[in-house]
């Protein structure tokens, strides 16, 4: 006879969920889903360690738990706060939550280069949408931008310091995919910056999978560098047989012809199931695919914008008419 | 006189030898509650003596061993840190050179007390000489077998290594202490968990600064009653305060919390009052982190009470009108201070300080030291001095670790006390300059006298 798991109960913007313990509060959200959900830029769940960083998420407690119903003190970031039982959280509906979103925006745009119409993250970048969700329209910041020279970490991959916003999501996939620190961090504070051990390449059959974490330009793929931007492609669901990972992947085409392969992106734009360098950089081929249908991409309206998919209202045939 | 339990026998010749150190009294601590003592009698006396940490945050040091995890059969550790790097203070430096045995006397009383057989101290590593004078004393108290197996034949085990930082005042943070001990880039975790529960190598961990854990031996030595009876209310104990700036004896002083401010600064026991008979403009009295304090508000509170050297009675009247005892780095300024000038040079530091993990503070700070150094320098205009309240309102609080409210109080305090003198900066920007850089930086005076 296995025990009944207790449930928490958390009520998020008044909407609520039971959830099992030790889930935090950002996948609470997400379970809810919609407007309730913080933005997060450096968590991601299939990524140990990840979160926590970039301060996006940040939400307000306004109760404890059922035993202890004090708010905590300061805002809590979301992707790293277990939830307890009957914890409310404020997320949209706090003025706090948006104030502070707000700074945060700022900060991590005041390094960043406002050069969004030469960046190839362009239109499906987490910091443009971020910007146009929750920042302000105009920067206070008066002084120089620092900038870095561009790298190339091995043939595949480009880094551009300048772009990265040191969420460390590719420092823990690059960790978590080989057995040596390969990728990491160098210098502190506003001088940090992401790089491997000595410009040395990266060379892991799964390493192409950076690009696909980073939320920002900072790491893009070298075969679609300027191709082409990222909606006047075509998304497609497509599999192929790979020995070394499952082969499940996007293609983004151009006519027949395939620009680039990626993983396949949740709506929060995570990748669950990671594909190898093989089937990213390699095959450009559209035999080597086995193509599924087109794939409807929910969270970068720019992407969907041009893939005509709604219907078009009934209504305005009418108007047309009379 | 006022009572000393850290610094009494710091005057005593060749103090830091083992001999010396033993003869007038050491060790007796470790002795007593080694041999007639349990450990819970040991955290029972911390307890009794109400005794707070000394690195900052003033939290009761009893009640924190209380909440380290006691899983069966994982090892326990107590991290002692000694990475002291707070801008003003320098107290921690002054013991471990002086009087390195006491420190080792109290990380054996306080790892008995938790049960950690392994302890480390984790010191600056800019204080390589002092790492020498501690390693020198451990080796000694190796020899003299206190410590190793079996000390003094009551079956407790306790190995004490020392390992240095490598430049980062983030290492004093106790998470990225851990980190870094651990062969880490120092950045700071996520809490909770706290190290308590998972600490170094995700094992229940102890933190303390080096003055809460050399306070343990004459707490020990004393009990804890007795050293309760020192100090006023909450505050007990003795602390030490690492006084610079503008006064006549600046240095490490041992005070018993409870001490007036203004006795302190301008009695001849301690500072012997302000330098070439200058007139207080401003204090910090708990290191660069803490909010200043304007002339007015250093030797009495805003009720008027006077103010003394305590926990609650520096931080009275919150944020506002208090400020905060922290680590004892006492600094003064005098009337020719610029406070402009002086935040600049906080904010640079904590600009350069910061690991750059969080946005807030990765960003933020170093926006404020520019905007700071535009100000100082004579280039800042009014809607500079709204937009650093406005940046250091949005990282305080904002931030994984308290690197970025240290990082904002000051910056806060400074506009909140002395916001005309940044704006006489921006409406009088010549004048300004001539006052911190003397002629110099006159250039029209440059060129009339070219």
């Amino acid at each position: 006879m296995s025990e009944q798991i207790q449930k928490f109960t958390i009520t998020i913007d008044g909407k609520s969920i039971q959830v099992d313990p030790g889930t935090t509060i950002l996948n609470a959200a997400r379970m809810i889903g919609g407007e309730v959900v913080p933005p997060a830029m450096c968590y991601y769940s299939s990524l140990k360690g990840s979160g926590g960083k970039c301060r996006t998420c940040l939400v307000e407690v306004s109760k404890g738990s059922e035993k202890d119903p004090r708010p905590m003190p300061k805002l809590v970031a979301s992707c790293s706060t277990s939830v307890m039982d009957g914890m409310e959280v404020k997320n949209k509906s706090s003025e706090k939550v948006i104030d502070a979103r707000k700074g945060v925006v700022e900060f991590l745009l005041i390094n960043h280069p406002l050069d969004c119409p030469v960046c190839d993250q362009a239109g499906e970048c987490h910091l443009q949408d971020l910007a146009f969700e929750h920042g302000v329209g105009q920067s206070r910041y008066e002084f120089e931008r620092r900038t870095f020279d561009k790298v190339d970490l091995g043939e595949y991959i480009k880094l551009h310091m300048t772009r990265c916003i040191l969420c460390y999501r590719c420092v823990y996939t690059a960790n978590q995919l080989t057995d040596n620190r390969e990728h990491g961090i160098l210098k502190r504070g506003d001088a940090a910056e992401i790089s491997t051990f000595i410009e040395k390449n990266l060379s892991n059959d799964f390493i192409g999978n950076v690009i696909d974490v980073c939320p920002v330009g900072a790491l893009t793929d070298k075969t679609f560098r300027f191709r082409s931007r990222v909606w006047y492609t075509k998304p497609m669901d497509a599999s192929c047989s790979c020995d070394k990972c499952n082969g499940n992947a996007v293609l983004w085409m151009i006519g027949d012809e395939i620009a680039r392969v990626t993983a396949r992106k949740d709506q929060y734009g995570e990748v669950k199931e990671f594909i190898c360098n093989d089937c990213r950089f390699n095959k450009k081929e559209k035999s080597q695919w086995n193509i599924e249908g087109p794939r409807k991409i929910s969270r970068h309206s720019v992407i969907s914008a041009n893939h005509y998919e709604r219907e078009i209202p009934k209504h305005t045939v009418l108007l047309n008419k009379a | 006189m006022a009572r000393k339990l850290l610094l009494n026998n710091v005057h005593i010749e060749g103090i830091h030898n083992y001999d010396v150190y033993r003869k007038n009294g050491g060790y007796a601590a470790v002795e007593k509650a080694l041999k007639t003592m349990s450990p819970e009698d040991v955290v029972e006396e911390v307890k009794k003596s109400g005794l707070r940490g000394r690195g900052g945050a003033g939290f009761p040091t009893g009640m924190k061993w209380s909440f380290l995890a006691k899983p069966e059969g994982v090892p326990r550790h107590l991290l002692c840190n000694a990475d002291e790097s707070e801008p003003g203070t320098f107290k921690d430096r002054y013991l471990m050179e002086k009087i390195p045995h006491l420190l080792i006397e109290g990380m054996i009383l306080s790892s008995f007390a938790l049960g950690a057989n392994q302890s480390y101290i984790y010191i600056r590593g800019e204080y390589m000489f002092v790492l020498r004078i501690v390693e020198k004393a451990i080796a000694e108290a190796y020899a003299n077998g206190w410590l190793g197996k079996n000390i003094l034949g009551t079956g407790y085990d306790l190995d004490l290594s020392i390992m240095p930082g490598a430049g980062a005042y983030i290492c004093g943070e106790e998470t990225a202490l851990i980190e870094s001990l651990e062969g880490k880039r120092g950045n700071p975790r996520m809490k909770p968990p706290f190290p308590a529960i998972q600490g170094l190598w995700q094992r229940p961990t102890v933190v303390n600064n080096v003055e809460t854990i050399t306070a343990v031996v004459p707490i020990v030595n004393e009990g804890g009653d007795e050293y309760a009876k020192i100090g006023i209310g909450r505050s007990t104990g003795t602390k030490l305060i690492s006084a610079s700036g503008n006064v006549n004896k600046p240095g490490v002083y041992e005070i018993e919390l409870g001490l007036s401010v203004e006795e302190f600064i301008y009695s001849d026991q301690y500072l012997g009052g302000m330098k070439n008979g200058k007139r207080l403009k401003a204090c910090v009295p708990g290191g660069s982190s803490v909010p200043i304090l304007p002339h007015y508000l250093v030797c009495k509170t805003a009720n008027g009470e006077d103010r003394l050297m305590s926990y609650e009675s520096l931080a009275d009247g919150g944020f506002q009108t208090g400020s905060m005892l922290g680590s004892g780095g006492f600094i003064v300024f005098d009337e020719d201070q610029c406070i402009v000038r002086n935040t600049w040079n906080f904010a640079r530091f904590y600009h350069h300080e910061s690991c750059g993990q969080c946005s807030p503070c990765r960003e933020g700070t170093g926006w404020m030291e520019k905007v700071l150094h535009r100000l100082e320098e004579g280039h800042g205009t009014i809607a500079d001095i709204d937009l650093l309240w406005d940046i250091q309102r949005k990282i305080e609080g904002n931030t994984i670790c308290p690197l970025g409210d240290a990082a904002a109080w000051p910056v806060a305090a400074a506009i909140r006390h002395f916001r005309e003198e940044f704006e006489w900066h921006v409406n009088q920007p010549k004048e300004s300059q001539i006052r911190n850089y003397g002629l110099v930086a006159d250039k029209s005076f440059q060129t009339e006298n070219a």
